[in-house]
């Protein structure tokens, strides 16, 4: 569990990114969060692992202060994607993935091997090891970030805008990814986006932020949608511009789902499930 | 015969080339201080230009101090530190490190300056101590501002060396400073080129470390 209270943050130019932040982000869940650029997403994030120190408030992680906990530890058991994936130019793509481990002490065969099995997990073939982080594409090297994420086994996760950078297909591939990690791992997720699809499609806890990062909503994905909490959460949903509201359309071949300019989002297969969450 | 062609004779006799005080010795005596110099000044400037660039402190300063160095007229320090210290290697040895010193530093802090503050925050982030950030990430990317450091601190020691025999050490100056008194401009010629020679060598040698440098940290 990451519990954030009362958290407030000021830079020294007198930016004041987030401001009085309270929030539970409970075990093994993923939690986003969303709002837009700017908000203090990436700020919440830092203070996890005290790559920025909250100018007042708490930051727990179970029963522990992070303040009290020396950074460099702490970082190195807490997994951190990177906006901008944060790859060491020097170093090959295995070693990158290592980097953690390696540091932890844990044998460079050993690590190397952890290194490979993660590249399988988030889909980057073997022979990719061996390259240099730039000659790698962007959406390449997100997943490179991603799996040095987690190749400490860590319990937390800290994922800012890990899919940022990649086209819509791969971008719905990795989150597919994603989800199937989580159900094995059962990790605590806190992840970060400014794309609200992305966001009802990997939370099972929705926080939606306004400037400051102030709590505009948090829910789960359903409650969010279905009853928004005022005109910002709307906007933000894109429920004023109808970005969310499907039709149903019946066609010879089966029932096509039609968004709300008429095109087809999808089709409908079988019965709507019954919602596990709810 | 003109005079180029003429130290080229001088050069090419053997009993100038050979021996003690030969055209051999004296190169080596050059080169060997050259890099006694160049090390020194290593051992000085290149962990205080890691503390400036990876603390972010004392830039100003630095900067300021080694500007004035630059502006010493090297033969005025070698006449100084000759008269409280004697004649011999010291004088020359305290200029042409004195000489070294700015280049090097400023090799050393604009390498760990240079880096792209993004790779440092994530090498913090990875849970690397500031010790592990500065020699994992900070000093391998910083290694091809370094050797520039290096290279242009070697090409200004090694034709300044030539200063050394102007206060009783060896070195080809011994050559200049002898030609000079006997007006024998053939082998006043004869030093220059080979100085000129094993400048071009050492650029080679740098040239080629710094492309190596390059390759294996990409940063070409
Ligand atoms: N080091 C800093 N110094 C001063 N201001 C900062 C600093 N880092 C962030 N800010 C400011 O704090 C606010 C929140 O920044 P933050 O990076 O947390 O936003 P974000 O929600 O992650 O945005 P994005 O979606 O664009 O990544 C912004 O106004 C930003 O300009
Ligand atoms: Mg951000």
């Amino acid at each position: 569990m990451i519990r954030f209270e009362d958290v407030s943050k000021s830079y020294p130019d007198g930016t004041e990114a987030v401001r009085g932040f309270t929030l539970e982000a409970p075990t093994g869940c993923t939690t986003v969060l969303v709002g837009s650029s700017g908000c203090g997403k990436t700020t919440l994030l830092r203070m996890v692992n005290r790559m920025v120190d909250p100018t007042s408030g708490i930051v727990w992680i179970d029963d522990e202060n992070v303040a009290e906990v020396p950074p460099v530890p702490l970082r190195r058991r807490i997994g951190y994607v990177m906006q901008n994936a944060g790859l060491l130019p020097h170093r090959l793509v295995i070693d990158n993935i290592a980097t953690v481990p390696l540091l932890n002490g844990v044998p460079k065969a050993e690590a190397h091997r952890r290194a490979s099995e993660l590249m399988e997990l988030v889909g980057l073939e073997p022979r990719m090891g061996k390259r240099y982080p730039d000659q790698l594409s962007g959406g390449q090297q997100q997943r490179v970030g991603v799996a040095r994420g987690l190749a400490a086994d860590p319990n937390i996760l800290l994922m800012d805008e890990p899919f940022g950078a990649v086209d819509p297909l791969v971008r719905a591939d990795l989150q597919a990814e994603l989800l199937r990690i989580q159900r094995e791992l059962h990790k605590t997720i806190l992840f970060v986006t400014h794309d609200i699809a992305e966001a009802l499609a990997l939370g099972d806890q929705i926080v939606i932020l306004a400037k400051g990062a102030r709590i505009a909503q948090t829910g789960t994905p359903q409650e969010v949608v279905a009853e928004p909490a005022d005109s910002f959460v709307a906007d933000f949903l894109g429920l004023g511009r109808g970005s969310l509201d499907l039709h149903l359309r019946e066609t010879p071949t089966g029932t096509l789902v039609l968004d709300a300019h008429g095109r087809p989002a999808g089709r409908l297969v079988g019965e709507s499930r019954t919602d596990a969450t709810a | 015969m003109n005079y180029f062609t003429q130290a080229l004779a001088w050069i090419a006799d053997p009993e100038n080339l050979h021996g003690d005080g030969g055209l051999l010795a004296r190169s080596w005596e050059q080169i060997w201080y050259t890099l006694l110099a160049v090390l020194v000044a290593s051992v000085i400037a290149i962990p205080l230009g890691y503390l400036v660039g990876h603390t972010g402190r004392g830039r100003g300063l630095v900067v300021a101090t080694s500007g004035a160095a630059r502006a010493l007229p090297t033969l005025g320090v070698v006449t100084l530190v000759g008269l409280i210290f004697g004649i011999g290697l010291f004088a020359p040895m305290v200029a042409l490190v004195l000489l070294a010193v700015p280049s090097v530093l400023a090799g050393a802090y604009a390498g760990v300056e240079a880096i792209d503050p993004r790779t440092k925050d994530a090498a913090r982030s990875m849970g690397m101590s500031e010790w592990q950030v500065l020699t994992k990430v900070e000093i391998p990317l910083g290694l091809p501002l370094l050797i520039g450091g290096l290279r242009s601190a070697t090409l200004q020691v090694v034709a300044t060396a030539t200063l050394a025999a102007y206060v009783g050490a060896g070195g080809l100056g011994r050559f200049l400073f002898l030609g000079l008194k006997t007006q024998d401009y053939p082998q006043m010629l004869a030093a220059a080129l080979l100085v000129m020679v094993i400048a071009l060598i050492l650029e080679g040698a740098y040239e080629l470390a710094e492309r190596q440098a390059a390759q294996r940290l990409r940063t070409h």
